[in-house]
């Protein structure tokens, strides 16, 4: 039985820190802040997600995972409301995005 | 009504939070709750925005939902910052929901699945961001929408 | 394997904080510090089940918080000048 938890955990973790050097490569690859935040949605959504999976699964039942459930539920919340931020004030102060299609300011 | 709920709900997470359950401490801790819930009612911050309780019965499923779809969009992500070939659009679509909470969760659902940013939003138009096409043929089919819509759960 | 998780944070972390020096404009530098502060919230917890002291958790939810707060802060006081105005 922890044999099992363990490798289930291990491969969470495999996949949680593949994504989160994707993201970071993304992060310095991209040529542009509009790119970037794509990227930087990738660390937030599936880095912090399936390393919280991971660690859920190894501390089994306790107080512990409902907190661990708690810092998922905030980073849900919060991240995609300071990549709204950022992404609206850049386009507010008329940085160009790459790319042929752009659009117009509403 | 909504006081009792926000009570219940401050509760639970003074519960989970503290973890010692003497009598003295756990009365303390339902004082601070009742102090809680007087202020926000005193601020009117117990409205329909505050806390949507139409949204309460659906949410689970929803949720399990958005992690489906999360998951599949960051697997493409990922391949795309691989491959190194970006061709990114800006385009605007129109939501169709009636409450202020059904879009911002509509937005925040279209920011958290990564490939497609919300930049701004003016009325019940949004405009996005997607790094490629295929990304932006996921929002602009409508599917999204239409949970959101089954979500917010009024006519 | 903790310790292999927390070599990939320290890893990935060492490449935002050159996107964070590099960084062409100010959004970008804030940006890569948000995502700096995620992969903190995630090396903090990680740090407290390697080092048999789960009770690190509590610092995470803090750290995710004030995170939240303090990119909002230097967003608001980049675009307007000010935090805030004491007269209405």
């Amino acid at each position: 039985m922890d044999l099992i938890k363990d490798i289930i955990t291990g491969i969470c973790f495999f996949i949680g820190s593949l994504s989160i050097i994707i993201g970071a490569c993304g992060l310095i690859k991209f040529p542009d802040v509009f790119s970037r935040v794509h990227a930087a949605g990738m660390i937030d959504t599936g880095g912090t997600a399936f390393f919280l999976l991971g660690m859920i699964i190894q501390t089994g039942w306790s107080l512990i995972t409902v907190k661990l459930l708690l810092v998922g539920v905030f980073i849900f919340f919060t991240s995609p409301v300071s990549s709204h931020v950022i992404v609206n004030l850049a386009r507010q102060k008329k940085i160009i995005p790459f790319g042929r299609k752009i659009g117009k300011l509403l | 009504m909504k006081s009792l709920a926000l009570f219940i709900i401050l509760f639970i997470l003074w519960l989970l939070m503290s973890g010692h359950y003497t009598f003295l401490i756990t009365s303390l801790g339902i004082a601070s709750c009742l102090l809680c819930v007087f202020l926000a009612k005193r601020a009117n911050l117990i409205d329909d925005e505050g806390l949507p309780v139409s949204f309460f019965p659906r949410i689970i499923s929803y949720l399990l939902w958005l992690f489906k779809e999360i998951i599949i969009s960051n697997y493409s992500t990922a391949k795309t910052i691989i491959n190194g070939k970006i061709d990114p659009e800006i385009f605007t679509i129109k939501s169709s929901q009636k409450s202020e909470v059904g879009k911002v969760t509509y937005a925040n659902s279209i920011t958290l699945t990564p490939g497609t940013v919300a930049t701004q939003i003016k009325d019940d138009i949004f405009e996005v961001h997607a790094l490629n096409s295929d990304f932006g043929d996921d929002v602009r089919n409508g599917e999204m929408d239409k949970k959101v819509l089954w979500l917010e759960g009024k006519k | 394997m903790f310790l292999a998780a927390l070599i990939a944070c320290a890893f990935s972390s060492i490449l935002i904080l050159i996107r964070a020096i590099l960084g062409k404009t100010t959004f970008d530098r804030v940006l890569a510090l948000n995502s700096l502060g995620t992969i903190i919230v995630i090396g903090i917890a990680l740090h407290g089940f390697y080092m048999d002291r789960p009770e690190f958790i509590d610092i995470a939810i803090v750290y995710a918080l004030i995170n939240f707060i303090g990119t909002i802060a230097v967003l608001k006081l980049f675009s307007s000048g000010s935090l805030g105005s004491f007269k209405k």
